[in-house]
C-alpha cells in the first residue's frame, strides 16, 4: 500500500512574525522557513506505518513555488521514498490544493493520505477534510492515535475533540489529519540527508493535472491585532487581589 | 430574484448595485441532552451580523427523543430563528463528517441558502470544509468579525495577524465562527419557530458506513465549560504532576472557574487533552484568565488574546507571559496558590 503525505513550507513556528507596512501580508523575506509541524507529524506517522511493514512506499507532495523543493528534500531525508512538487507561483487556497491532491490520487492511487490538521501560517484546518469530500473517502481528523489493519483494510483513529477523545473506524482508502500528540517526528540523520539528494522529485503543473487555479476568496488586507495595554507587575498576593477586585473588578 | 439563479458561475453583486440580494442563512447546529448547544446560538448571532434581516434556518441531526426535544428547545431559543430543520435517522446518531456533509449538500440543494454558518469547534472544523468541497466553494473558517455579507476577518499565524477576506464565489458563502467573538444576549424571548423534518429519502448510502463510531472518552467535571467560562485558571508544566494540578482545580472551584492547561501540561499527562488552551486547542475569552507556571509561548497566547484581564504567576521574571499579562506576579506558584486560596472569598 502506498501512503501519500502532503507537506507545506511555512514560516518557522518560533519566528515572531511581522505584518508588512502595506498590509498586503506577513513578511516572509529573509525569514526562517520550515516544514509545517503538523506535516512533520503526518510524515513521521507514514514512515512508522511503512517501517511496521504495512506500507510499501511513502510519497511526499508539496505545492507552491520552487522553494518547496527544500521542504521535500527534508521530507526525503526523514525517509520518504519519493517527492512530488506541484509548481505554482499563484496563491493556492485549500480548495485548489484539495483538487490538486485528488488529481494526484488518481495517478498514485494511495491507500491512505495523511496531512497535518492545519498549517501554522493560515491556520485553516480545511484541506484534509476537503480532499476526503472530493474523493468520497472517510476522514479521521485531529488524530492522536492511528492503527492500521491492512488485512481488514481499516484504520482505527482516535481523535482529539472538544470534550475528550473519540475513536472511529474508517474503511480504507481514507484521509487522516494529524494532531500534535500523534507522534514525535524524527530528525533527519546526516547519512539520510545525503541519501535524499538522489531520491526523485517529480514536478507537475496544475495545468498538467487539469486543475484550474482560480479562487473565490481574496485577501483584502492583513493587519496587526489590537495591542493589549501594558500591564503591571505586582509585588504580593495581597496587591494582586486588591487590584483584581478594586481596579479590574473581575472578582 | 437573484436567489433563483442556480449556476455555479453566479456572480456576486457588489453592494454598489441596487439589486437587493436575498440573504438566507442555514445554521449547522449541535445538540446535547435534549438542548441546543450555546456555540450554535453564537452562530445565530453571527448570522445576524451578516445581515440583520436574514431568515435563519437551524439544522439539527440525530435520532430519537433527545433530538426532538432539542428541536423544541431550538425552536424558541432565539427570536431570529425562522425555522428548525430536523434530520432524524440512525445515520446521524453520531455527528460523523461523511453523513453530515452529505446532509448539508442535500439541504442546500433544496433551500439554496446564501450563507451556511456553524461554530468553529471540533464539530464545525470537521464537517464544514468537507461540505464546502461537495458544494465546490471555499469556506472561510474561524471568523472573528463580519464586515459585510461577503467580507470577514479571521486570525492567522496563531492570531499574531488578522486577515480580512472577501468572498467572491457563488452561493453558499460558508463560514465557521469563533463563538467567543459572537456573544449571545442573555435575555432572549422568542416565539416558537416551525419545526420540519428533512426529507432523507434521497440520502444515498454511498459512504454511509465507511466511517463507524467506536467510542468516546470524556471527563465528567463540575467545572464550567472552557469555551464560555467567565473565569479560567490555567496551569503549565511547572505544576510538575497531575497531583499538583489539583491545586489549580481547588482555585478554580473557589472562583467558579473552568480549568485550562498548556500543551506542555497535557503532553506530560497532567490533564486530559480537552483542557488545552491555545492555537490548536481551545480559544477562550473570559473576564479573567489566570496562568500559573505558564511561560507564554506564542501558541498558547493565541488562545487567550481576547481575555479581558490576564494574570500571570511565574518564577521566571523573563517569561514572555509577562508581556501580555495585565497583572504579573513573579513568584513560586506553590506558595502563591495556597495564599490565594486562603485570602480569596468564596464564590457566591
Amino acid at each position: 500500500m502506498k501512503i501519500l503525505v502532503a507537506i507545506k513550507r511555512v514560516v518557522d513556528y518560533a519566528v515572531k512574525i511581522r505584518v508588512k507596512s502595506d498590509k498586503s501580508g506577513v513578511e516572509t523575506l529573509n525569514v526562517k522557513m520550515s516544514m509545517n509541524p503538523f506535516c512533520e507529524i503526518a510524515l513521521e506517522e507514514a514512515l512508522r506505518i511503512k517501517q511496521s511493514g504495512l506500507a510499501s512506499e511513502v510519497v511526499a507532495v508539496s505545492m507552491g513555488p520552487s522553494q518547496c523543493v527544500d521542504t521535500l528534500r527534508t521530507g526525503l531525508a526523514m525517509g520518504a521514498d519519493r517527492g512530488i512538487h506541484v509548481e505554482s507561483t499563484a496563491a493556492l487556497y485549500p480548495l485548489t490544493v484539495a483538487k490538486l491532491l485528488k488529481a494526484l490520487v488518481d495517478v498514485e492511487k494511495p491507500g491512505v493520505i495523511i496531512l497535518g490538521k492545519q498549517a501554522i501560517d493560515d491556520d485553516c484546518n480545511q484541506t484534509g477534510q476537503m480532499v476526503a469530500g472530493l474523493l468520497g473517502w472517510p476522514q479521521g481528523t485531529f488524530a492522536s492515535k492511528v492503527l492500521l489493519d491492512t488485512e481488514k483494510q481499516v484504520a482505527t483513529v482516535e481523535r482529539e475533540v472538544d470534550d475528550g477523545l473519540e475513536t472511529l473506524c474508517l474503511d480504507l482508502p481514507a484521509v487522516i489529519t494529524t494532531d500534535l500528540r500523534l507522534n514525535q517526528p524524527r530528525y533527519a540523520t546526516l547519512p539520510n540527508i545525503m541519501k535524499a539528494k538522489s531520491k526523485v522529485i517529480k514536478k507537475y503543473t496544475p495545468q498538467e493535472l487539469n486543475v484550474e487555479v482560480k479562487s473565490d476568496i481574496e485577501i483584502v488586507e492583513v493587519t496587526e491585532p489590537p495591542k493589549r495595554k501594558a500591564g503591571v507587575i505586582v509585588s504580593s498576593v495581597d496587591e494582586l487581589i486588591d487590584k483584581l477586585r478594586n481596579e479590574a473588578h473581575v472578582i | 430574484m437573484i436567489g433563483a439563479i442556480k449556476t455555479t458561475s453566479l456572480l456576486r453583486f457588489s453592494s454598489v448595485t441596487s439589486i437587493s440580494r436575498s440573504i438566507s442563512t442555514l445554521i449547522l447546529a449541535e445538540h446535547d441532552g435534549g438542548a441546543i448547544k450555546s456555540q450554535s446560538i453564537s452562530a445565530v448571532e453571527a448570522a445576524k451580523s451578516v445581515d440583520k434581516q436574514t431568515s435563519i434556518s437551524l439544522l439539527l441531526a440525530g435520532s430519537g427523543p433527545s433530538l426532538q426535544q432539542a428541536a423544541a428547545h431550538a425552536a424558541s431559543c432565539h427570536p431570529s430563528i425562522s425555522q428548525v430543520l430536523v434530520a432524524d435517522s440512525d445515520k446521524f446518531t453520531h455527528p460523523l463528517a461523511e453523513t453530515w456533509a452529505r446532509l448539508v449538500q442535500l439541504v442546500q440543494q433544496k433551500g439554496e441558502y446564501s450563507h451556511i454558518i456553524t461554530a468553529s469547534n471540533s464539530f464545525g472544523k470537521n464537517i464544514l470544509p468537507r461540505a464546502a468541497a461537495l458544494l465546490d466553494v471555499s469556506p472561510i473558517t474561524d471568523v472573528i468579525a463580519i464586515s459585510s455579507s461577503n467580507q470577514f476577518v479571521r486570525p492567522i499565524y496563531a492570531g499574531n495577524a488578522l486577515c480580512t477576506v472577501r468572498y467572491s464565489g457563488s452561493n453558499p458563502c460558508m463560514l465557521s465562527v469563533r463563538s467567543t467573538s459572537f456573544a449571545v444576549s442573555v435575555d432572549l424571548k422568542s416565539n416558537e419557530a416551525p419545526i420540519s423534518q428533512v426529507d432523507l429519502s434521497t440520502f444515498d448510502e454511498d459512504f454511509v458506513g465507511k466511517s463507524r463510531y467506536i467510542n468516546h472518552t470524556a471527563q465528567v467535571t463540575e467545572r464550567p465549560d472552557l469555551g464560555n467560562a467567565q473565569v479560567v485558571i490555567t496551569g503549565g508544566r511547572a505544576l510538575k504532576s497531575a497531583e499538583n494540578f489539583k491545586m489549580i482545580e481547588k482555585l478554580a472551584e473557589k472562583l467558579g472557574a473552568a480549568v485550562g492547561a498548556t500543551r506542555a501540561a497535557v503532553d506530560a499527562g497532567f490533564v486530559p487533552n480537552d483542557l488545552q488552551v491555545g492555537q490548536t486547542g481551545k480559544i477562550v475569552a473570559p473576564k479573567l484568565y489566570m496562568a500559573f507556571g505558564v511561560s507564554g509561548a506564542i501558541q498558547h497566547l493565541a488562545g487567550i488574546r481576547d481575555s479581558k484581564v490576564i494574570v500571570a504567576v511565574n518564577k521566571d521574571a523573563d517569561a514572555p507571559i509577562f508581556q501580555v499579562a495585565d497583572y504579573g506576579l513573579v513568584g513560586d506558584l506553590f506558595e502563591v496558590i495556597p495564599e490565594l486560596l486562603e485570602k480569596l472569598p468564596e464564590k457566591k
